[in-house]
């Protein structure tokens, strides 16, 4: 019983949290890993492209409530969220065609792309805040959860309760059928193929006859589509504030880099482990330890290894580790530049 | 008649002309050559006929069409095929999808060209579904010249095909391109290993600063004497 109970407490704090925040993190960092591959530069501005799809979900959102359209007991963000993809797919081929064209047609470095996203990045999330505003804005409605911690405790009579929320098993779904697609759809199709060709060799996709700006419409259609669900579970999750996905790309960017940029499953994993790192690091275990302990060896401190203060911090280490040990990451992964 | 023919070819790059005046022409199901010293201009003559390199003077025809001002992608659609001498394959793409890929241009079916390209390269078969990348040099050379039969060429153009491979890979490398020509398929290639391209040649071009030298069949340049000497080491 008492190992069951501590069982269950993980899965509560650390499994489904780290399941959930790790698909959101896995599907930004798949939207880095994309650009970098295809485009050859390190997007600083796919945060806020993120946030820019929240911004466009909660209008529409609020645009579905007003004109009394539900989704049933599913959040009115899901039925928003087709609409939002198209306005974020628009932002960013505008992006492409007012910035990113230009240093692509110069053949710049890509160090110089990167400093470009980073003004893209300032300049979004300016507007972001200018259109909706930096406070914070609580979108979800419908059913909060699919399993409630009290319905539990009744079904099983265990002491520790297990809740999953409607938006954790949302995004844990999605995110699954967003992968699939994704992978039948480079793997599988031509246009597929000829995109991995494409980041491949670049000269030898031309002599092939793969025609470049088709591949970087692809690209800006496949990176809006994921910046935008990424960003409106995240917002589902945990409310959307603009700030917070300034602050989101560096645990995308480690996981992206962990995983081994430019590597689709890398990106993947990588989302995990920067996820349940973040959580193992920053959970306090005493009541853990209260179940599988003696009561006389159980400590009084919350036996946390760092506070959640420091979640962010997290992420760093593990990011500035990674290009120290291995800078190819798990999967051997291009090096950054 | 040539089937592709370079006539006159002046180019280079910026100001400086690699190429003068030269001419280079290829025959229909016949291999040829172009050889020469390092800096004799054959890569640039090759660039330069696939369209990769603007040329300032001269003009390139296949089967008697001006192809002067096309597209190199416009001139794989006329019946081209170029394996460039470095990165010529996609190494993270499997064997099979690197063909693909060499089809890509076409809307046709192309299971019967892959028949053939995988009859002509059985170990390319064993291997499709391999990743391109990690396969021997002369296992991706195959696959290069693979992807460039994929469009069945009239004129298949090799870059340099048996660098990097040792002389036991060359060897078969070029029975490989014998039979590609037997097939019907004219071979235009630059090689470095002169005197074993001659040796295979139907006709050979020997290029010197940018200038024809000589023109003649393989053998006959093989037994020139003031060939001999210059560029094959007597």
């Amino acid at each position: 019983m008492e190992f069951l109970n501590s069982f269950i407490l993980i899965t509560n704090y650390i499994i489904i949290p780290g399941l959930t925040y790790g698909s959101q993190l896995a599907l930004g960092a798949l939207g880095i890993t994309i650009v970098y591959t295809v485009l050859r530069f390190s997007n600083f501005a796919h945060g806020e492209f993120m946030s820019f799809g929240t911004m466009s979900t909660i209008l529409l959102t609020w645009v579905f409530i007003d004109s009394n359209i539900k989704f049933g007991t599913f959040p009115t963000a899901i039925i928003a969220l087709p609409f939002s993809i198209i306005f974020t797919i628009i932002y960013c081929l505008l992006v492409d065609k007012f910035v990113f064209k230009f240093y692509r047609q110069q053949k710049s470095k890509s160090v110089i792309s990167l400093i470009v996203s980073i003004g893209v990045m300032f300049f979004t999330g300016g507007l972001i805040r200018f259109i909706i505003g930096p406070g914070d804005k609580n979108f979800m409605d419908g059913e909060r959860f699919i399993l409630k911690a009290k319905d539990f405790k009744m079904l099983t009579g265990l002491d520790e309760g297990l809740t999953i929320k409607s938006t954790q098993g949302v995004t844990i779904i999605l995110t699954i059928l967003l992968v699939i697609l994704l992978f039948w759809f480079l793997n599988k199709t031509k246009t597929g193929k000829s995109m991995r060709a494409y980041s491949d060799n670049h000269e030898l996709a031309l002599l092939s006859g793969i025609n470049p700006e088709k591949i970087v419409l692809i690209t800006w259609i496949i990176t809006g589509t994921l910046a935008c669900i990424a960003g409106t579970l995240y917002g589902l999750d945990k409310s959307y504030k603009p700030f917070t996905y300034l602050h989101l790309v560096l645990p995308i960017f480690a996981a992206a880099i962990v995983g081994g940029v430019g590597n689709p499953i890398g990106a993947i994993i990588g989302g995990f482990v920067i996820s349940f790192s973040e959580l193992l690091i920053t959970f306090a275990y005493k009541k853990f330890f209260f179940y599988i302990l003696p009561d006389n060896f159980l400590p009084d401190r919350l036996l946390q290894i760092l506070s959640t203060d420091y979640k962010i911090a997290v992420s760093f280490i593990i990011l500035v580790l990674v290009l120290l040990i291995k800078p190819t990451g798990i999967y051997k992964g291009k090096i950054i530049e | 008649m040539y089937l592709l023919h370079g006539k006159n070819i002046t180019c280079g790059y910026d100001t400086v002309d690699i190429l003068s005046e030269c001419t280079v022409g290829v025959k229909k199901g016949k291999i040829t050559s172009i050889v020469g010293p390092n800096g004799a201009g054959k890569s640039t003559a090759m660039k330069s006929i696939f369209g990769l390199l603007k040329i300032r003077l001269g003009k390139i025809f296949l089967d008697n069409e001006d192809i002067t001002n096309l597209l190199p992608q416009e001139r794989v659609l006329k019946g081209m095929g170029y394996v460039p001498q470095t990165n010529n394959i996609f190494p993270t793409l499997s064997v099979q999808e690197n063909l693909e890929m060499g089809a890509f241009i076409q809307h046709k079916d192309f299971s019967d060209i892959l028949v053939y390209v995988y009859d002509l390269f059985p170990v390319l078969k064993e291997k499709r579904n391999q990743q391109a990348g990690e396969l021997s040099g002369g296992q991706r050379q195959q696959v290069a010249v693979g992807r460039a039969l994929m469009t069945k060429p009239k004129v298949l153009m090799l870059d340099e095909p048996s660098a990097g491979v040792s002389p036991i890979v060359m060897e078969s490398l070029f029975q490989k391109i014998i039979e590609i020509a037997q097939q019907g398929t004219a071979v235009l290639m630059v090689e470095q290993n002169a005197k074993q391209a001659l040796e295979i040649s139907d006709l050979g071009f020997v290029l010197n600063q940018g200038k024809n030298l000589y023109t003649d069949t393989g053998k006959a340049l093989l037994s020139n004497k003031k060939v001999r000497q210059a560029f094959l080491g007597g």
